[in-house]
This record gives structure tokens, C-alpha cells and sequence, in this order.
């Protein structure tokens, strides 16, 4: 990261002065502390543990390994966020989509150094930003428009004017697609709070900076607390906590682990839960961005209104 | 503290050292309490709530329905102990009496003017015997904090003293209103005041004023019980009322009752919570501890 960089350039005139290269050389490297998100703050992991992460620019970082406690602190600010930020207007919820959009644009040169530290190459670095943007903006556009597409006036022989209308299942635990460093993340957080959920995301175990940077984006973005809360660690330690918490209404897990699979499935029973697992995918594709996704976490409502009495 | 007095005299009342209290308040979070223990010392805390409802929208159902949960906190777990007692208004006081019928679960009525006591003497005196009349076993009462203020301490000495003779067998639980006090040492001439007066229990807030019981309150409030204790010999209970919504919050004052006051303050008898949202918090604390998964209310009666 630049922060660390202590090379030294040359001056004006060519040359690097003896007096600024020593300068230069002295200052200490400033890093960043990689911290997990929890109802709009930034709170270290209540465990204190931590892991690290080799970076491709051989630094080191540490990353917040998060305990079941976490995802419990989290839950509670998700389960507090929810009904105010279902109750927003859906025009609302979709300007501040597009304000997150609008941010993460504005940061595209950190999230490109983050990305390619990481390991990406520069291309898909900037490409995968821009998708991501572009991603945001998509679902933004969705937030004020699904429920007109999907809903449905129903035909039923009696009198009854019959209607159906989505309306957000609740607080939603995700674990996001681990080897993606950021689309997997953009891509599920954003369908899910489109209509009003809430969500505890895990990010990718081995790419966890950009998720975390997305964070401060958040941060940023006139997003309620709580609304979205991301936290590091290992699939293996949160997948049981994830899907059996009582106060989570459904869950998504990426994974290609058959084992996981039937965990969650099994665990999500406990509060009949909805489940969605999926293998990882290239985020980057077309075909994965569609308002179905938003679908997956909602209930549908159906009135029996009577009339002709 | 002079006890053989009739009436309080503020200079026996000694000063409160804030910021020792504080730092003292905060060790008490620092005990590491779990498993066995911690269940053990939820099933405690349950047993020492008194479940309250002090509304001006208080239904006779609402009271039923609050006496149904004092009495079945979570029939799905057995093994949960009822609350101490059902805190209520002194004109619901003999639906919750009814309601309670067979049961162990005393009823308290708020009385005298709660929550302000900005009321004439006798018309507390008629608000207390009618709370006894219809069966309070327990009467909670509020001091006349402007008073007390005003520096008027023969003023509430009488009143509590007179309060307590009207309650006849019933308890007496005197309601300091902190909240109202502005300082610690208000609190602990107050709590001196209250004790000397004839008080079975202090009691922390009304829960209608922000701040209402907080932790180097209460401890300023044990260490007058103590030293009451040390100097006759006789018990006081105490009762801290509002703020009070989480299990961990529970065990920390469980811990600063055990540390001020010992073993023998630690049951129903001698401590309570006046609370109505912490019963289900230690329900959820106590279903994770048997289940193993972190609990939603919506599994839980809301009273």
C-alpha cells in the first residue's frame, strides 16, 4: 500500500537531495488497521484473535478472525436497523444504493491497489470495480420498481379484490462467494438491503480488504447503521452460528462444500429459515445480476379484500 | 451514622467519594461468570424481578396478562423459578391479587402520588391504605424530591415514617428517584434518610426519569444498607428499577450485592430488579445456554 512505500523519488532537478531521501527514509510506515463493521462502527473482534494475510506487495496484514459473539452483536444492530430501514421509501432506499455507488466510484484508485495486492492483475481490477459500481446502480434502480413488477392482482371466485405484494423477509446472514475479493460481496449485499433486509455478511477469508474498505464506503453513504455489517474470519467457525441463530430470518451461503451445504440446510430448519446456497461463480458475468435475487429475500403478502357488499 | 435519632441529621451522613466509587463499580464487571454459574446465578436474578407494568394505559387484561408470565415465565423450558412479585398501580392491585391467587408472587402497588409525589400528605396516606385495603402485600413510595432538595429532610423523614405506619403489615419500599438527585451524596443521605424513617427496601427510580438505576448508584445505596447493618444489626432490602434490560447487567449487580453486602442479601428477600425487560433477556440467556443457539424474542411472550 502507498502508505508503506519508502522509495525515494528524484527531486525537481533529477537528482534526490541527500537531506529529503534520509526524510523520507525515516518516516515511519503508516498502516491501516483492517477492522470488522459492525453497526456502523468499527469495532476490533471481540476475541481479540486475529489472522494474517500476505500481500503480493510482500506486506503483512492482520485481520480481524470474528467469534460467534460478533455475529451475535451483529444480529442485534441488523434486528434494531431493520424496521426503519424497511420503512424508508423505496425511492429512498434506492438514492442511498446509488450514493454507495457513487462513493465506491469516487475511491477506485484505493480499491485498484487493494485489489491488485491481492493478486488481481491491473485489467481486471479496474473492470471488476467498475461492475461493481454498475451493480449498485442496477439494484438501486430496482428498489422502487420490483414490487410493481412482481406483485400481482389475483383472479378468485368470490368477492374479493385479491392482491399480492412483497414486502422483506428481515434480517438476512450471508457468507459471501470466498474467491472473490469484492463483486461476490457488492453483488449479495445489494439485492438483499434493496428491499428493506438487513444483512450480516462474512467476507472471502483469503481477500478480506477490499470488504472491509467497502465497509467504510458504507460508512459513507447516509446507510443506517446496522443495515449492513461485514465481518472477517473462517467459514468453519461462523457457517453453525450463521444458520442457527434464532433472530435471522434467512440465510446465503456460497460455498462448493457438499458438507456446508447440508449444515445449513439442516441448521436453517430450527427457524425455518430461507436458505439459499450457491456454488462459487464469476461475479462478473451479466446473467448474475437480476431482480430474482432480490425475490429470494422477500414474502410474499396476499390481501382478501372484499368487495360488492 | 447516629441510629438512636427520631429524626435525620445530615451530619452524620458521611461523603461519597466518586470517583472510588466509580473505578469500584467497573471492577465489578470484570468477574468472568459462565456455564453452571452463569445459569445459576440467571435463575437467581429471575427470581428476584418484580415485574412491572406503570402505565396510564394499564388494562386490567394487560395485568392478567403480565400475572400469567409472573407465574409461567417460559413453559417450554421447565425449571424456570416465578418472579418475586408483580408491580403494579394501586387501582389494578386486586385484579393482580386475583390473578396471583395460589401462587407465591407478591403484589406491589406503587403508592403516594407516584411518580412525581407532588401531592398533599393525607392524600398519600389515603392512596397507601387503599393499595393495603385491596391487598398490596408490598407498597413502593416515591420521597418528595423538592423537598428533600430544598434541604427539608424532617419534612420527607415524617412523611416516609408516616407512609410506613399506614402500610400496617405490608412492605415498605421507598423510592429515592436518583434520577432527580443530582449528586452521590444526595443519594447517600437520602438512602440514610429513607432507612432511618422506617424503610424495608430503598429503592433506585421510578423508571420515569432518565437516568434511572445505574451502577455507582446503587452501590452508594448498599454501602448505606451496610453500614445501617454494621451499626443495628438489622437488614434493609434494596431495589433498583429501570435501565436494567440485559442478563450481563443482572450479574454484574448480583456480583456488586455479593461484594457490598454478602451471601445473605442475595435472595429474593433482601434484593430485586424492577424491571419488565430483562425477564425475557435472561429467558433467551438461559435457552441459549440449554440449546446452544443464540435466541430471537419473537419466541418469547411479550408479558
Amino acid at each position: 500500500m502507498a502508505a508503506t512505500k519508502t522509495t525515494t523519488k528524484p527531486s525537481a532537478n533529477g537528482t534526490a537531495s541527500k537531506a529529503e531521501t534520509t526524510a523520507k527514509n525515516e518516516r515511519l510506515a503508516v498502516l491501516k488497521t483492517y477492522k470488522i463493521y459492525i453497526n456502523g462502527q468499527f469495532p476490533r473482534t471481540e476475541s481479540g484473535r486475529y489472522y494474517t494475510i500476505k500481500l503480493s506487495n510482500k506486506e503483512q496484514v492482520n485481520v480481524c478472525l470474528s467469534s460467534r459473539k460478533d455475529f451475535r452483536n451483529s444480529v442485534s444492530a441488523a434486528r434494531e436497523a431493520q424496521e426503519k430501514w424497511a420503512g424508508k421509501t423505496a425511492y429512498n432506499r434506492s438514492q442511498i444504493l446509488y450514493r454507495i455507488a457513487e462513493m465506491l466510484e469516487t475511491r477506485r484508485a484505493q480499491f485498484t491497489e487493494e485489489l491488485v495486492n491481492q493478486g488481481a492483475s491491473a485489467a481486471a481490477a479496474k473492470e471488476e470495480i467498475s461492475i461493481a459500481v454498475d451493480r449498485l446502480i442496477y439494484y438501486a434502480g430496482w428498489c422502487d420498481k420490483f414490487n410493481q413488477v412482481f406483485s400481482s392482482v389475483n383472479p378468485v371466485s368470490s368477492s374479493h379484490f385479491n392482491f399480492s405484494s412483497l414486502e422483506p423477509t428481515g434480517v438476512v446472514a450471508a457468507i459471501a462467494d470466498q474467491n472473490s475479493r469484492l463483486l461476490g460481496l457488492v453483488s449479495i449485499i445489494a439485492p438483499v438491503i434493496a428491499s428493506g433486509n438487513t444483512i450480516i455478511a462474512l467476507a472471502s477469508t483469503q481477500f478480506p480488504l477490499s470488504a472491509i474498505t467497502f465497509a467504510e464506503v458504507l460508512n459513507t453513504s447516509d446507510l443506517p447503521a446496522g443495515v449492513v455489517n461485514i465481518l472477517t474470519g473462517e467459514v468453519s467457525e461462523l457457517l453453525v452460528p450463521f444458520t442457527t441463530h434464532m433472530d435471522v430470518n434467512a440465510v446465503y451461503i456460497n460455498t462448493n462444500n457438499q458438507q456446508d451445504k447440508v449444515t445449513a440446510e439442516t441448521n436453517a430448519a430450527l427457524n425455518v429459515k430461507r436458505v439459499k446456497v450457491e456454488a462459487s461463480i464469476d461475479w462478473t458475468l451479466p446473467k448474475n445480476e437480476d431482480p430474482y435475487r432480490i425475490l429470494d429475500y422477500t414474502e410474499v403478502k396476499t390481501t382478501w379484500h372484499p368487495i360488492g357488499i | 451514622m447516629n441510629t438512636t435519632l427520631k429524626s435525620y441529621d445530615p451530619r452524620f451522613t458521611p461523603p461519597v467519594d466518586q470517583v472510588s466509587v466509580e473505578e469500584r463499580c467497573a471492577r465489578f464487571t470484570t468477574r468472568s461468570i459462565k456455564k453452571s454459574t452463569k445459569v445459576n446465578g440467571l435463575k437467581l436474578a429471575m427470581s428476584m424481578i418484580d415485574l412491572t407494568t406503570l402505565e396510564g394505559k394499564d388494562s386490567e387484561g394487560k395485568v392478567r396478562q403480565l400475572c400469567y408470565k409472573a407465574m409461567h415465565p417460559h413453559d417450554a423450558m421447565p425449571g424456570i423459578p416465578q418472579v418475586a412479585a408483580v408491580c403494579v398501580y394501586p387501582t389494578m392491585v386486586k385484579v393482580a391479587k386475583k390473578a396471583l391467587k395460589g401462587s407465591a408472587i407478591n403484589v406491589a402497588a406503587v403508592a403516594t402520588a407516584f411518580p412525581s409525589g407532588m401531592a398533599p400528605l393525607q392524600v398519600k396516606l389515603d392512596d397507601t391504605h387503599y393499595a393495603v385495603e385491596e391487598g398490596a402485600d408490598e407498597i413502593d413510595m416515591v420521597i418528595s424530591r423538592g423537598k428533600f432538595l430544598q434541604g427539608e429532610y424532617n419534612f420527607v423523614f415524617d412523611e416516609i415514617a408516616a407512609v410506613k405506619e399506614a402500610c400496617g403489615k405490608a412492605h415498605l419500599k421507598v423510592i429515592l428517584e436518583t434520577g432527580e438527585l443530582s449528586t452521590l451524596d444526595n443519594v447517600r443521605k437520602a438512602s440514610d434518610l429513607a432507612i432511618l424513617a422506617g424503610a424495608d427496601f430503598i429503592k433506585t427510580s421510578t423508571g420515569k426519569i432518565q437516568p434511572a438505576a445505574t451502577m455507582p448508584v446503587t452501590l452508594v445505596m448498599l454501602e448505606a444498607i451496610r453500614d445501617y447493618y454494621y451499626a443495628t444489626g438489622k437488614m434493609i432490602g434494596m431495589k433498583p428499577a429501570g435501565g436494567i434490560a440485559t442478563s450481563k447487567l443482572a450479574l454484574h449487580y448480583l456480583v456488586m450485592v455479593n461484594e457490598t453486602l454478602g451471601a445473605q442479601w442475595l435472595n429474593p428477600d433482601w434484593f430485586r430488579f424492577g424491571a419488565s425487560k430483562l425477564a425475557n433477556d435472561i429467558l433467551m440467556q438461559l435457552m441459549k445456554e440449554q440449546t446452544g443457539n443464540y435466541q430471537s424474542l419473537n419466541y418469547f411472550s411479550n408479558d
